[in-house]
């Protein structure tokens, strides 16, 4: 059997199954272990951060939600996307496969929007008497903070504009949040590229067709992996990094 | 065209569907989050919710329901592992 009819459910190999295919399972096996330490070491350090912010301070749920929604339905066009090719209906194939190039475009842009809203990140306090705000953040303010919140209230101003942005370097929660999240936006870089590649080499003649479904097929199984892993981050690192119960 | 191997695959239909689904389970889970009097519920529910998507995906878009157990035992070795390593990990610097 030839390596390019790829389709037949028998294939001439020790296991009687595509070892590509085979190989992009136990592929996928390894980089889930490979998130559950990211993640793990987000868990194990999380709250032992020395100073601020935290999780609450800077995470927006519904802007998050949208990122998710937009991965969850590129999964989606990646299905109908191998569904059309299938069948043998590459006009299809190439509309659902740049939009789901779009969707993880869209999603890098979120990510994007969301590193820079982080690392430029300022909270302003009332500079009179007691504030609530600062005796809430004052446990999470560095001893440089607590000096320009002083320095700008004794300077006669009304309210402090206390720069509370958080890089890799700011503290455990923001190296372990990088590392993670980073991760998974280079996951989905690398998804991208694959799914341009495949989506212009569609248009060389025979290149993409029903009959070597399986190019695509591996390119869709990770597609869809990047996607659980970020179903799980989404609830492990946003919804039970804001709740203040976990 | 239809070849052997994708022959049994749900239809698109089912795809559509997997998606609202998938789209419901993701609102469901962002107003949970916002009811404040579930506690410490919320934690298992969001948990729960979260570990339903998952396995819609896999099975559903990844059609590893649909295909061999090999696949399947590799893949879930992995899981399997990664959810003990969290797990380990967390135990061992008292994180729980």
């Amino acid at each position: 059997m030839s390596e390019q009819n790829n389709h037949s459910t028998v294939e001439n190999t020790t296991t009687g199954l595509n070892h590509r295919k085979l190989l992009m399972w136990a592929f996928l096996g390894s980089d889930c272990m490979f998130f559950a330490s990211l993640i793990a070491t987000y868990l194990v350090y999380r709250g032992k951060s020395v100073t601020g912010p935290e999780p609450i301070d800077l995470f927006s749920i519904p802007v998050t939600s949208v990122s998710t929604f937009v991965l969850l339905m590129s999964s989606m066009s990646m299905v109908l996307a191998y569904a059309a090719l299938t069948k043998g209906n590459l006009k299809v194939f190439r509309v659902w496969m740049l939009s789901t190039a779009i969707m993880g475009m869209t999603f890098l842009g979120f990510q994007v929007f969301e590193f820079r809203d982080f690392t430029v990140n300022h909270v302003k306090i009332g500079c009179e008497e007691n504030n609530a705000k600062y005796t809430e953040l004052e446990n999470k303010f560095s001893s440089q903070q607590k000096s320009d919140y002083k320095k700008q209230c004794s300077e006669g101003k009304k309210e402090a504009d206390i720069e509370f942005g958080m890089t890799p370097r700011t503290n455990l929660f923001g190296t372990t949040f990088f590392v993670l999240t980073g991760f998974h936006g280079a996951h989905v870089t690398l998804g991208v590229i694959w799914l341009l590649s495949l989506f212009f080499y569609s248009f060389k003649r025979g290149a993409v067709s029903a009959d070597r479904h399986l190019d695509v097929d591996l390119a869709a199984l990770y597609w869809h992996f990047v996607d659980i892993v970020w179903i799980v981050i989404f609830t492990v690192v946003y919804l039970f990094g804001v709740y203040e119960g976990f | 065209m239809i070849n052997e191997e994708t022959a049994n695959h749900p239809t698109p239909k089912t795809y559509v569907s997997t998606a609202l689904i998938l789209s419901v389970l993701t609102a469901i889970e962002v107003g949970i989050f916002y009811i404040t009097s579930l506690g410490y519920w919320m934690i298992p529910i969001l948990a729960i919710l979260s570990i339903g998507k998952f396995a819609l995906v896999v099975m559903v878009y990844m059609h590893l329901k649909y295909e061999t157990k090999l696949f399947t035992i590799f893949f879930l070795s992995g899981l399997f592992l990664a959810t003990a390593v969290v797990f380990a990990l967390m135990f061992l610097f008292k994180s729980f």
